[in-house]
């Protein structure tokens, strides 16, 4: 069992015999007064997401999944299709499913998709990736401050914010977990 | 060579911000005849609180509030003195908490709390040019009058039950929390004022109303930032409140710590007196126009 002080965003539990995953998550707390756990959890077999507040004492069902180690193969209309190496067995997860983590798939990534039964209901990404930036403003000679930044779109479409040095063309590496950049790769 | 840690990097305009703001606070209570002290944060045990976790240190505990000490040195006759520390409250961790965090306290002997809310609104003034702020494009007045509302009145207005049956079952602070906080401080800051005895903790009680304590908090854009009392400097009752306070902590199945003898025994010489301990890191949360605690500390505990 999991209490208040385990939770934190992506811990999974189990609720009413469903698996649910913490989303976003807050810790507050009136100054003297007792501790409040905020938690936006989302379904993870439907997809849907509600507000809950916990309170210390409470404790939590762990939902164990199975965790299987899979490629990422290609997208369809259909949704994310992966296979798992040993077995050949294909999973297709749909868009809404994977959230962010759609960005960060690289063909032939290895991943680890998370099932509920046969149900792929989600995957657990390589902690870093590479991607390519497509879009970001030109640098400007002399903008060689430490900290400033400015935002740039990757090869998958998705938008951070890079330091003021990176330019167009440049493959960067970002950390999956956050969504945020890490740093430049050399090639 | 890697390239330098841009999350650490990019906080440089912050952290200079900070450094300023810190100066201007001891230049605005040396000018006032504050005297800045500097007590142990390592000590034997911290005033019992039903909620406040410490973090035990081979067999002491760090302070979660510099208050024991400050109004040890009350007692002994020093009459205004400030303190900016750090102290630290176990497991208490989210967007405006770290479990590390800086407070600003200062007290002043020979009067109340209300004396602090003057502090509050000058302190404020002197912190910023404009006397407003700009939280996410939208201006807060810093022109006094700031609100005053009693924890009663507040309940009032923006709760769906009353005070008395909030506390009754026991939803006091979620209501407080969920309800209530995110309506305080929004066009102006705001003194929460009146909390219900139960919550008096160190708080003197109000003599013409026994049923609310002389503490205020003060709120802006919702964000709680500094809690005040008028000093409670009875004994007996101080002794009764911790006891009190140990016992709810033991059948919560929390640590117990031996009582505060020492600060107990120096209380009946402690003038009538207000103290009040400021958040700082949201504090300039405020100053610098920031969402999270994490975006005003060189390093949050995950990045050690």
């Amino acid at each position: 069992m999991y209490s208040c002080a385990d939770l934190k965003k992506g811990l999974k539990l189990l609720i009413d015999g469903e698996p649910h995953v913490i989303v976003q998550f807050d810790f507050t707390k009136p100054g003297k007064g007792q501790a409040l756990y905020k938690c936006k959890l989302r379904n993870m077999l439907t997809g849907s997401l509600f507000d809950r507040t916990y309170r210390s004492g409470e404790s939590f069902e762990p939902a164990s999944l199975e965790e299987r180690d899979m490629q990422y193969l290609y997208q369809d209309e259909t949704g994310y299709v992966f296979m798992d190496q040993k077995s050949y067995d294909q999973v297709t997860l749909n868009a809404d499913v994977l959230g962010d983590d759609k960005y960060f798939l690289v063909d032939n990534m290895e991943v680890k998709v998370l099932m509920f039964g046969e149900r792929g209901i989600g995957i657990t990404l390589p902690n870093f990736v590479d991607l390519r930036v497509t879009e970001a403003e030109p640098w400007v000679k002399g903008d060689t401050a430490a900290g400033n930044n400015k935002p740039a779109t990757v090869e998958s479409g998705y938008t951070l914010q890079v330091p003021s040095f990176v330019e167009e063309g440049t493959l960067i590496q970002i950390d999956t977990r956050t969504g945020e950049y890490v740093t430049r790769v050399k090639e | 060579m890697g390239e330098p840690n841009w999350t650490l990097a990019r906080k440089r305009s912050i952290l200079m911000q900070r450094a300023r703001i810190l100066t201007r606070i001891r230049a605005f209570f040396a000018e006032r005849g504050f005297l800045e002290v500097d007590t142990p944060q390592r000590i034997p045990v911290n005033a019992p609180e039903q909620h406040i976790d410490p973090v035990p240190s081979d067999g002491w505990v760090l302070q979660t509030s510099p208050e024991l000490a400050m109004k040890r040195m009350l007692a002994a006759g020093y009459e205004t003195i400030f303190q900016i520390c750090h102290v630290w409250r176990d497991g208490e961790r989210g967007r405006l908490h770290l479990p590390e965090f800086t407070l600003l306290e200062w007290y002043r002997s020979g009067t109340d709390y209300r004396a602090l809310m003057a502090d509050c609104v000058a302190l404020l003034q002197a912190l910023t040019d404009g006397h407003s702020l700009c939280r996410q494009g939208r201006e807060i007045s810093l022109a006094p009058p700031w609100q005053v509302l009693t924890v009663s009145d507040a309940f009032h207005r923006y709760a769906p039950r009353s005070l008395a049956e909030a506390i009754a079952d026991r939803s006091f602070e979620t209501i407080l929390t969920e309800a209530v906080e995110p309506c305080l401080g929004q066009d102006k800051p705001t003194f929460l004022i009146e909390y219900p005895a139960a919550l008096a903790a160190l708080a003197r009680l109000k003599p013409d109303d026994p049923t609310v304590a002389e503490r205020f908090e003060l709120y802006i854009d919702g964000m709680e930032i500094a809690n005040a009392f008028s000093e409670l400097n009875d004994p007996v009752v101080q002794r009764q409140r911790f006891v009190a306070d140990e016992q709810e902590r033991r059948s919560a199945g929390k640590s117990a710590a031996p009582l505060p003898e020492k600060f107990l025994q120096e209380l009946p010489t402690m003038p009538d007196a207000a103290g009040i301990a400021l958040g700082l890191d949201r504090l300039i949360m405020l100053l610098t126009d920031t969402p999270r605690i994490d975006d005003v500390v060189a390093l949050a505990p995950e990045d050690l």
